[in-house]
């Protein structure tokens, strides 16, 4: 019985682990009807910001092992993490919806950052590199007629957001390295005794965290005037621009929302594994998707159930069976709840929109 | 490439292969390739070995080289992928026209490669790969250390004897050929000394949360458990066995040679033990000559891996001289017949399967450190 109850507490703290990166998943999903693949590498990218904010001089010198520390390395990454999805949205999704100046000049201009890159780690070959790929970005698209189709399809957006993904994977296994790093402990860690069942600090956090994000979520998209928004765009995105809503920032405070998110969801599922490396989001995403999907995709609580049940369903399989089955259970739930309900357990019923 | 002949398609790969090396093979040197993991989760495995190897090239070139020329290695890295091991050694032999080949540290990995090596003809000498199978790919494939069944039977004999336990747990990775290898042959002789294995649990490499096994394991209260992984896993196992209450030492095999083991697991592994191929304490002048030289040149301390390095193209070089000649046949021969090589990781002679029968050490973590328990000998 008290191992049973350890799994169970293992199971919900992987399970909020799951929840945490489901959370973005839906959101951006209830919005915009788009399944963000790139979400589960900003979780990544997340995760190496705080782990070089926590190794800064400042941090290490001054603040240590603290809760301000911890608070300081969280919204640092949840600020860069807001910025990379603002900007994936900007030069990426965008141009899916229609013509959008600037998208050459900037992935040029990331291009020739990475020749630079390569050439010598250093500021001034990185730099002289993005230029040079943004000037003959910017010219391409001044002189060279390099227009984006003007026909917007999910399916497009779609092939952009895994683009996007392994862009930021193979790019993270290039600047970071591709050898996992070990992510320093921000919160002193005290493993809890209550009757002989254990749970450690991070844990607690975790979970706690996730609670909290899923509420605040929540109470955002449902009683804000930029979740009213949010929701309008949901349901019409020509309607809403028509009523006066300024759909493109709409959406892309939504992105910054979800890769916030994400980031959150990096640096507290590092505490808890303190192991990164640039592929750590494949798995765990892939996971979260399936988590979002039983929840019901786009509805907030619904990832958190799902989330959580994932997790305890993972743990229950290696426990009571075999650790080989531990990635399999989390696909054999997908098909089973696509087959018996498929919009999942909190989702409603939607008219398929052509 | 089929519309190309086969001399052109050849020099074009070659035009590109130098052009970014800076260099070109020809009459006078000898080239060698070599495959490690320089990335991805066993990156220092590869790195430490290509140490290694280094410093054997460049001493055998200082010494004015083998037979009048200089050597010169081609070194790949696999990124720890099994099916990129096999990409870059058919690729080291087929178009860099290598003469041997030297490398990998997993024994999936060499697994994976050996193949191509023996298809080919070209010997390939494994520095570290411990599981048995890797030498019965065939007549080409030589290696420099001792195999799974003897790291096996020594966990199980130090457990038995030095450490005086009769409960282990096992906890393996199901997906690596060089954990299950060691476990199963620590399960036998354990067993077949009196001991009882009270849980057998598995993991796959690349998972982060094991406490679903070690909550199980706990249950079943063993006074050790056998970890025989590779370092990152292992240094996330010891913590969260800490964290869930789990207090009695980890054993573990060569895979956990790393300068990052106790960097991930804290003080988690301190009083945990593993068997390796050789000592940093070990007094004798060949070995710590090469520590003092290593350190000199890299700023760290070698693991055993870049002993072993060092050791596989040594025993390159040696076979290289006795068979007079770089032809393959001739120098699977010369290996074959090595006897009595004096390595830095030990005396080697191969036995009839090109596995060197050589002793191990115990080592014991200790406050972020790794000191010397003992010998056992085959």
């Amino acid at each position: 019985m008290e191992t049973f109850l350890q799994q169970v507490i293992n199971g919900i703290s992987q399970g909020s682990a799951y929840a945490l990166i489901a959370l973005g998943y839906t959101m951006v999903y209830g919005v915009l009807r788009l399944i963000n693949f790139a979400h589960s590498s900003v979780y990544m990218v997340g995760a190496f910001a705080g782990f070089y904010i926590a190794n800064s001089r400042f941090v290490q010198a001054s603040l240590g092992t603290s809760v301000l520390a911890a608070v300081l390395v969280m919204v640092g990454a949840m600020a860069v993490c807001a910025l990379v999805g603002m900007l994936i949205e900007r030069f990426a999704y965008r141009p899916g919806r229609g013509p959008v100046s600037g998208v050459l000049a900037f992935w040029l201009g990331l291009l020739g950052a990475g020749f630079g890159f390569q050439v010598d780690r250093a500021f001034l070959p990185v730099a002289a590199g993005a230029l040079i790929g943004a000037l003959i970005g910017a010219a391409l698209e001044k002189f060279g007629r390099v227009t984006p189709a003007p026909e917007s399809s999910t399916l497009k957006v779609l092939i952009i957001a895994i683009g996007v993904s392994l862009i930021l994977e193979n790019g993270g296994q290039i600047v970071f390295g591709a050898d996992p790093k070990f992510f320093p402990p921000v919160i002193p860690n005290r493993a809890l005794d209550v009757g002989g069942l254990t749970i450690d600090s991070p844990r607690l956090v975790v979970l706690g965290v996730a609670l909290l994000l899923m509420v605040l979520l929540n109470l955002i998209v449902l009683h804000t005037k930029t979740g009213k928004a949010m929701r309008a765009v949901s349901f019409n995105l020509d309607a809403a621009r028509l009523m006066g809503i300024n759909t493109d920032r709409i959406i892309a405070f939504t992105f910054a929302l979800g890769s916030a998110l994400a980031g959150a969801g990096g640096i507290l599922v590092s505490l808890m594994y303190p192991r990164i490396d640039p592929l750590m989001g494949t798995v765990p995403g892939l996971k979260a998707f399936v988590a979002a999907v039983l929840g019901g995709i786009g509805n907030i609580t619904g990832a958190m159930i799902g989330g959580l049940i994932i997790g305890l369903a993972e743990v229950m399989a290696v426990g009571y069976g075999s650790s080989t089955y531990r990635d399999a259970i989390a696909f054999v739930i997908l098909v089973l709840i696509l087959l018996i309900k498929p919009t999942g357990i909190m989702g409603k019923g939607m008219v398929e929109k052509v | 490439m089929r519309y190309l002949s086969r001399p052109l398609a050849t020099a074009f790969a070659l035009a590109v292969l130098f052009a970014g090396c800076g260099g070109g093979g020809s009459d006078d040197e000898i080239l060698i390739g070599e495959f490690g993991s320089l990335t991805g989760t066993t990156a220092t495995f590869g790195i430490s070995t290509r140490n290694g190897i280094d410093m054997a090239v460049d001493e055998v070139n200082a010494r004015g080289g083998v037979l009048g020329k200089q050597v010169r290695v081609i070194v790949e890295d696999d990124q720890g992928r099994p099916e990129e091991a096999q990409t870059v050694v058919t690729k080291l032999i087929a178009s860099n026209r290598v003469i041997a080949v030297l490398g990998e540290v997993a024994s999936s990995r060499t697994l994976a490669a050996a193949p191509v090596a023996q298809q080919y003809g070209v010997p390939l000498i494994t520095p570290s790969s411990t599981n048995p199978a890797v030498t019965q790919v065939g007549d080409f494939i030589f290696r420099t250390c001792f195999i799974d069944p003897f790291q096996g039977l020594v966990m199980a004999k130090f457990a038995n004897e030095t450490l005086g336990v009769t409960r282990v747990a096992v906890l393996r990775d199901i997906r690596n050929d060089y954990s299950v290898g060691l476990a199963d042959v620590f399960v036998d002789n354990f067993k077949r000394m009196g001991g009882v294995i009270v849980s057998d649990q598995s993991y796959s490499e690349g998972d982060t949360d094991f406490r679903a096994q070690l909550t199980t394991i706990r249950a079943s209260n063993p006074q050790a458990i056998f970890v025989p992984g590779y370092y990152t896993e292992v240094g996330l196992i010891a913590r969260q066995a800490r964290e869930l209450g789990l207090n009695v030492p980890l054993l573990g095999g060569d895979g956990w040679d790393s300068p990052a083991l106790t960097e991930i697991a804290g003080d988690a592994l301190n009083g945990s033990y593993f068997s390796n191929h050789s000592s940093q304490d070990d007094p004798s002048p060949a070995i710590q000559n090469f520590i003092a030289a290593y350190e000199k040149r890299f700023g760290a301390k070698p693991d055993a891996l870049a002993g072993l390095g060092y050791d596989s193209a040594m025993l390159l070089f040696d076979a290289i001289e006795r068979a007079g000649t770089t032809e393959g046949p001739a120098l699977r021969d010369a290996l074959a017949v090595t006897d009595n090589f004096p390595g830095i990781t030990g005396q080697i002679t191969m036995d009839a399967n090109r596995n060197p029968i050589k002793p191990a050490v115990v080592l014991q973590v200790k406050d972020g450190g790794i000191s010397y328990v003992e010998t056992i000998e085959p």
